[in-house]
């Protein structure tokens, strides 16, 4: 089991946290003004490393805050 | 067996292990189970036996030796039910076509319903089966224990059991004779399987794939097939292709080998978990993906915890019986669980990824029209709908409310 580091509440257990993906997809500026393929961009396709990876975990069972985190996703070990 | 029999069927000897050329026809990225049928089915609809499986491991060391061998076609959707019942009766005369013991069992697969909506989407879905020529039946509870008596029946469980779909022309196989068997047919064909060689480059002429540049040296190819399932976005990334994919560890176990006890394939989607017995003995279980990205083969204990609760719940039997291993294959899941075939922007370059979590029951399908795609340049009538154009126009194939959990 993963040891998530909420920066709020300390290291706690994955069984606290619901995993949010992908961190830094941002909602186009304009969404009246993207083609199909921009909105394909956003709402699918998805960085996915075999590395470090900016993801998103929110602490459901604790203080219920979304934070970022930088995890390599070979070894497990969250870098920040 | 004597001992120079056991040595004949040892996987290194079944196939040869020649240098790669300098080019082939067609090159195929991941020696898997998916690249291998595809390579087969090459060499033996098309005639064309040009062709080289590059591996950076060993042939079939990936999700091929690693799922829980679960064979069904039961899909809600038109274009799934048409891949994988196509799959599922290929499977059907794979062994002797092969001349390789699958050790395929058409034992049934059951999917068991434990609320008002589970029963109607089990029903819903029975009904869809019918319409598209799948076998596919309602099971009361008590049809239930005349297939499978060892399922608990009780009311008072948190997750009653209150009927579930079946297929009985499901089942399983044997997951690496699979991979050998079609491995071994692929070379008598022709085909090269080249183990220890990682794809590090593509070459591109312009808008055309030109060849790979590989650990054991670079292979010009116009034409190359990108089969590399958890790995995929990072090889599709080499071509500066980008996918909806997101690689996550998927866990399965078995216990300890025991006399047959259970004689089919019980799956439930509410309480995650999936259960056959193998040939030998080990009861195989499965659950849902672990939640985050990763490649590293193994997953989190709660995911085992939790799978093992339920699987005691629905069979108490098993309350005393001892894990025996566990271990995690790392799968590429698309937005609406349902595979990437076909054609990419650069010519030449062809994708079968995306596979996520059912990917071992459709493995012939798979190669068929994977191999129709490249030999053709256009995709197969059943692998149209699975371009990756799909997430731009959104004509999704969202298989998700079929197959909530892995299978």
């Amino acid at each position: 089991m993963l040891l998530v580091p909420c920066p709020w509440c300390g290291p706690r257990d994955e069984t606290e946290f619901r995993y949010g993906g992908s961190a830094g997809v941002a909602y186009p500026a304009d969404p009246d003004a993207v083609d199909d393929a921009t909105w394909a961009e956003y709402l699918f396709m998805r960085d996915n490393p075999r590395g470090p990876f900016d993801e998103r975990w929110c602490h459901i069972a604790g203080c219920r805050r979304w934070f970022v985190a930088r995890r390599d996703t070979l070894t497990n070990e969250f870098l920040a | 067996m004597n001992q120079s029999d056991d040595r004949a069927q040892h996987p290194r000897r079944l196939w040869r292990h020649p240098e790669p050329k300098s080019s082939y026809d067609v090159v195929i990225v991941g020696g898997g189970g998916h690249g291998l049928a595809a390579a087969y089915y090459l060499a033996r609809n098309h005639g064309i036996t040009d062709v080289a499986v590059v591996e950076r491991g060993w042939l079939a060391g990936g999700n091929i030796a690693r799922n829980t061998a679960v064979i069904r076609s039961n899909y809600l959707w038109d274009e799934s039910a048409a891949i994988y019942e196509h799959s599922l009766k290929l499977w059907e005369t794979l062994a002797a076509e092969l001349d390789y013991d699958l050790l395929f069992s058409q034992r049934g697969v059951m999917n068991l319903a434990h609320n008002v909506g589970e029963v109607r989407e089990g029903q819903r879905r029975v009904n869809a089966n019918r319409l598209n020529g799948i076998d596919a039946e309602w099971l009361r509870p008590e049809d239930i224990l005349e297939v499978c008596p060892i399922v608990n029946l009780a009311p008072d469980v948190r997750y009653p059991v209150l009927g579930a779909t079946f297929q009985p022309r499901g089942g399983i196989a044997k997951h690496d004779h699979v991979a050998w068997g079609y491995a071994r047919a692929a070379d008598a064909l022709g085909v090269d399987l080249i183990e220890g060689a990682e794809v590090t480059a593509f070459e591109l002429d312009g808008d055309r794939v030109s060849g790979v540049v590989t650990t054991r040296g670079r292979i010009a190819s116009g034409r190359v097939a990108i089969v590399a399932a958890g790995h995929a976005s990072i090889v599709a990334g080499m071509a500066g292709i980008r996918l909806p994919l997101q690689s996550h560890p998927l866990q399965a176990l078995v216990s300890e080998l025991l006399e047959p006890v259970h004689p089919c394939v019980v799956m439930s989607n509410a309480v995650h978990v999936y259960v056959s017995q193998a040939h030998k003995g080990e009861l195989v279980l499965g659950a849902g993906i672990d939640s985050y990205n990763g490649y590293g083969q193994r997953g989190s204990f709660h995911i085992i915890e939790q799978q093992l609760a339920a699987a005691v719940e629905l069979f108490p039997i098993f309350a005393r019986a001892h894990v025996l291993r566990t271990w995690a294959g790392i799968v590429d899941v698309a937005p609406d669980a349902s595979p990437i075939i076909g054609l990419t922007p650069i010519r030449g370059l062809y994708l079968n990824c995306g596979w996520g979590t059912g990917g071992f029951k459709a493995t012939p399908a798979s190669g068929w029209v994977l191999a129709h795609t490249v030999a053709n340049d256009v995709p197969h009538e059943l692998n149209r709908p699975y371009g990756l154009d799909r997430f731009t126009t959104g004509a999704l194939i969202d298989e998700h409310g079929a197959a909530g959990v892995a299978h």
